[in-house]
């Protein structure tokens, strides 16, 4: 059974008189254990999603099960029950400032009416788990971000939930500290069984970390599946957008007045692979490699090529035969992505 | 000067800080429960509600627009009827606490929407109830800001007991009006505006320095 189910979850908000739909009839569910991303543009509702979870946003319409239970059911006090099963961390943190690392990581179990000792020897353990025992009585203003992340981790895991939700929580981090915030997530994972949702535009950090994602796009999802098969075969424009991202545009390939474009996706064995060089001798075409780029996509290496074809057509069908022989995975790029 | 005029001063400094901190204090006593009860009630607050909010908002402006000085006359009788007179630092209390009390509130609330909403929402996740997020996040988040309100609201009430002093309400305005104004007693109205000027840096050096040194964000 899955440990959340999101059933045709709708939120609408009045603003202004205005009705705006943040989400559309989403339906998700997620496996026990999962790494789980939930991606889209900024806008798109992933946050509202993510807070329909624990139901910090109440949904307009729809349903939302935790481990089968129906969390509309619940009142107000089984509700915050509920909450400190599903841990949650933030972009921003959210420490409290005026409380040490040992006290915030406390916190959730002083909630809990945990007693101190207890909670005392709980977050020791937990600091260990973070990597952070030297700094158990530095406040968080004296921490860098990343350590300030690792305390949320801490804090978020305190009362042993069975779900993290993450909320953009490396998107305000360097490239560096998100690599080693993702890793210590995907420990958690596979130490303690943690269910994580992780919530992000970040396309690297999906194909880091997760094992399935949900692209969001408008309040709706629009594809939902395996990282690696979504990689390589993306169909919704929201998720070739993600992939391809919309910070490198394909200026040159208008100025290569090139008729036909192509993306090439090839895993770690095609890799060591002349591929290109010997379609080139073969074939006897010129091609122009537009762009080109390596990802790690769940610990593998995948490689992928944007290539401008030349103008005949036939010779176009050749390459197109050619790259599908060898196992490459092969799909038509268009102009105005 | 001879030994009564400096019995009288001292006595007057008693007085003064015993309508200062009365009032302070009893003023937070209603200021603070109802400075929360705004924060909560308002819109983007804990637990909104418009119909609470607009009242005390609408009780809290009212008295606020009212000068203290007509406020110390008008509540007159209201203050016999608690005290038993309406004279004398006891009875300044009265007006100064009613005066002191919605300031406080906007001071408080003020403080309270200083505090990161992120955090408010960290522990709402953690499934806190309103009351833990009040007295844990709230309180505890917001303390430099308050101790800084509580330092002004001080100051301010030590200004209005001096004032007064032109009805009656003893301590050193009480002095300054009697003796500089009304007898042309320079000297005594010089001390004891010296000694208010005094007493006002104590209060603001002695606030800041506290509240600086329970903040923990910076360091």
């Amino acid at each position: 059974m899955s440990i959340i189910e999101i059933k045709n979850l709708t939120k609408k908000f009045e603003v202004e008189g205005h009705t705006i739909t943040a989400l559309d009839g989403i339906t998700l569910s997620i496996e026990k254990g999962d790494i789980f991303g939930i991606i889209g543009m900024s806008g798109a509702g992933k946050s509202t999603l993510v807070r329909s979870i624990n139901y910090l946003e109440k949904p307009s319409d729809g349903r939302v099960l935790i481990d089968g239970v129906n969390l509309a059911g619940l009142s107000e006090k089984e509700l915050r029950k509920q909450r400190s099963n599903i841990g949650m961390i933030f972009q921003n943190f959210n420490l409290l400032e005026q409380k040490n690392v040992t006290d915030n990581i406390c916190f959730p179990l002083e909630i809990a009416g945990i007693k101190k000792k207890e909670a005392r020897q709980r977050a020791k353990d937990l600091l260990k788990l973070v990597n952070l025992e030297d700094k158990e009585k530095a406040y968080p203003s004296q921490l860098s971000g990343g350590q300030k992340q690792r305390v949320a981790i801490a804090r978020a895991l305190a009362t042993n939930p069975q779900i993290l939700l993450c909320d953009e929580a490396t998107s305000a981090l360097d490239p560096q500290t998100t690599a080693s915030i993702l890793s210590l997530l995907k420990q958690i994972n596979e130490e303690m069984g943690i269910t994580i949702v992780i919530i992000t535009h970040q396309m690297s950090v999906v194909t880091e970390v997760c094992k399935k994602v949900a692209i969001i796009d408008s309040g709706r999802l629009v594809e939902e599946g395996f990282v690696d098969k979504i990689f390589e075969h993306p169909e919704s424009d929201a998720a070739k957008e993600l992939i391809s991202g919309r910070e490198v545009k394909y200026t040159p390939i208008e100025r290569l007045d090139t008729e036909r474009k192509i993306r090439i996706v090839f895993q770690e064995n095609s890799a060591y692979e002349p591929i290109i060089a010997n379609m080139i001798l073969k074939l006897q075409v010129p091609i122009n490699i537009l762009r080109a780029d390596t990802r790690n996509v769940n610990g593998r290496a995948v490689g992928e090529m944007i290539l401008g074809l030349p103008g005949r057509h036939d010779k176009q069908g050749e390459i197109i035969e050619y790259l599908k022989e060898t196992g490459i995975v092969v799909s038509e790029v268009s102009d105005n992505e | 000067m001879n030994d009564q005029v400096i019995k009288m001063i001292v006595e007057g400094i008693r007085d003064t800080l015993y309508m200062t901190f009365g009032s302070v204090l009893i003023g937070y006593v209603a200021g603070l429960p109802l400075g929360i009860l705004l924060f909560v009630t308002n819109d983007n607050g804990l637990k909104p509600n418009r119909l609470v909010y607009r009242i005390l908002d609408f009780i809290c402006n009212i008295i606020r627009s009212i000068p203290f000085l007509i406020l110390l006359i008008l509540l007159i009788p209201f203050t016999r009827l608690i005290v038993g007179k309406s004279y004398g630092s006891t009875a300044t209390i009265v007006p100064l606490v009613i005066c002191a009390a919605p300031y406080i509130a906007r001071v408080v609330e003020s403080s309270l929407n200083d505090v990161d909403t992120g955090v408010i929402e960290a522990a709402k996740s953690m499934g806190a109830s309103n009351v833990q997020i009040i007295t844990r996040v709230l309180l505890v988040e917001a303390r430099t800001s308050l101790m800084t309100g509580f330092t002004i609201t001080t100051g301010l009430l030590l200004g209005y007991s001096a004032m007064s002093g032109t009805v009656g309400g003893g301590g050193l305005g009480d002095i300054a009006v009697r003796y500089g104004y009304y007898r042309w007693q320079t000297d005594i109205m010089i001390i004891t505006v010296v000694l208010l000027i005094v007493i006002f840096q104590i209060i603001q050096n002695l606030g800041t320095g506290i509240s600086m040194h329970f903040d923990k964000r910076k360091k």
